[in-house]
């Protein structure tokens, strides 16, 4: 059996990180592969990185930094943001990544998915759903745009859709969570758990250890968060602690 | 006099990312060239088939680099070859995909398969159960290994002989039991990705390059 894996997720633009970081003792605040290496001693099980200029300004993603963290930091590495075609993913994957994570793009072009996927590998491609509460089928639509825009898409829907078309994995990000640290949104885990065949990753709403294992008893194979990391609330250790405690397998 | 660092060459051929592979080799204390020209991957202390992706295409690609004649004269001079995830799987017999048997290079009787679990692909760490005397695992028996596939072989129905030892064999459990890694001679392997599993991932090159 697979441990549930815990991942920080760093947004950059152009090689920085951009949300707000405070690690004490870390010098280089900004610098994402200090960051990445401060994560990997702290027994981060995954990284994930978003490329967040990438999508607002069209400007294609750091292959450096995939180069960079890949070179010192021997986890798996996943890089999204602005990938908007196979190429887009095999360079990433040749610059060091070994993820590629898909939004936007693929919500505009689903064969985005396959295109990936036949390359690559379905192991390759994650299919992250900005998913909000709204009036389509299943009570949750698909947003972009970091939930600005709303799609008129359902989300669950679109995450079947997206692992027959070879998506490896679903990034479920509540963007009604997305913030609140109150928690992970268990009621849209539980029902995404449902229908999906591939390892399903939560995010959006950690606030504490203890919400963490609420989402791996709701079904999610990995948990990803952001700020509560990078603001030093707790740290990676603490939620394995937490998780222990509660009977759950943590490396 | 400084003795030289063992040469290790990764099997270039377009498989996915290698940045790991080559950086982990270099961490683990081995003198490493990515290349796929058969005068070095031959000449090499070590080679190292990395290896992500479907079967068919991992096959497809390693034969247009003659591959198999390369591992085939590595191994019948006794020189150290280590596949990782399909690079592993290449060794068997056949790979079973999409109901398509596509022949593998057969160092290995068995046949590698779709695993039979609720939730695929196997993503994350998982703990081993490690084959007795195993000199890949020496030191690291409690630690976790990173996986990433779908398909894995359950069998390897080799059993040796009174001249020659059966393989060693290290076992995981997604949805069944499968193997995990193999040692046998000179030809060893992961189907995990000891490049992606941290410190634990470093110690088990360093193993593999202290038997060179």
């Amino acid at each position: 059996m697979s441990t549930v894996r815990i991942i920080p997720c760093l947004d950059v633009a152009e090689g920085k990180v951009v949300k707000g970081v405070n690690f004490e003792g870390l010098k280089e605040v900004g610098d994402p592969i200090a960051l990445a290496k401060q994560y990997y001693e702290d027994g981060a099980d995954e990284l994930t990185f978003l490329d967040v200029a990438a999508t607002v300004n069209n400007r294609d993603t750091t292959y450096q930094l995939a180069t960079a963290v890949a070179e010192q930091v021997f986890i798996p590495l996943t890089i999204g943001g602005g990938v908007r075609s196979a190429e887009d993913a095999k360079r990433l994957i040749a610059s060091g990544a070994d993820k590629i994570g898909v939004n936007s793009a693929a919500v505009a072009r689903p064969e985005l998915i396959t295109e990936i996927a036949d390359v690559l590998g379905s192991q390759a491609v994650v299919v992250s759903v900005d998913a909000k509460r709204g009036s389509t089928k299943s009570g949750f639509e698909v947003t972009t745009h970091g939930g600005k825009k709303s799609t008129g898409i359902d989300a669950l829907e679109w995450a079947k859709k997206a692992i027959d078309l070879g998506s490896g994995e679903i990034l479920l990000n509540s963007i009604d969570a997305d913030g609140t640290k109150t928690g992970f949104d268990i009621e849209m885990l539980t029902v995404f758990r449902k229908v999906s065949s591939v390892p399903l990753i939560a995010s959006g709403g950690g606030g504490k250890p203890a919400d963490f294992v609420a989402a791996a008893h709701a079904g999610a194979d990995a948990v990803l968060a952001a700020s509560v990391f990078h603001f030093g609330l707790f740290t990676i250790q603490d939620v394995k602690a937490e998780m222990r405690a509660a009977g759950i397998e943590v490396r | 006099m400084t003795k030289s660092l063992p040469k290790v060459v990764v099997f270039d051929y377009g498989s996915g990312n290698v940045h790991s592979a080559f950086k982990a080799l270099v961490a683990a204390g081995a003198d490493v060239t990515l290349t796929s020209d058969q005068d070095q991957a031959l000449a090499a202390d070590g080679l190292l088939i990395p290896g992500v992706g479907a079967f068919k295409s991992v096959m497809d690609a390693l034969n247009t680099k003659n591959a198999g004649r390369i591992i085939e004269k590595r191994l019948i001079a006794s020189k150290p070859v280590l596949g990782i995830c399909v690079g592993m799987q290449v060794f068997f017999d056949t790979g079973l995909e999409g109901g398509e048997e596509i022949p593998g290079f057969g160092q290995w009787p068995g046949q590698v398969r779709a695993l039979k679990a609720d939730v695929l692909p196997n993503i994350g760490w998982s703990s081993l159960e490690i084959a007795e005397n195993s000199v890949l695992f020496d030191g690291i028996e409690e630690e976790l290994f990173y996986f990433v596939h779908s398909y894995a072989a359950t069998e390897l129905p080799l059993t040796g002989s009174e001249a020659i030892k059966p393989p060693k064999l290290t076992y995981a459990t997604h949805g069944e039991r499968f193997i995990a890694a193999v040692e046998n001679g000179p030809l060893s392997a992961t189907q995990f990705h000891p490049e992606k599993s941290g410190e634990a991932g470093i110690k088990l090159l360093t193993n593999w390059i202290q038997t060179f």
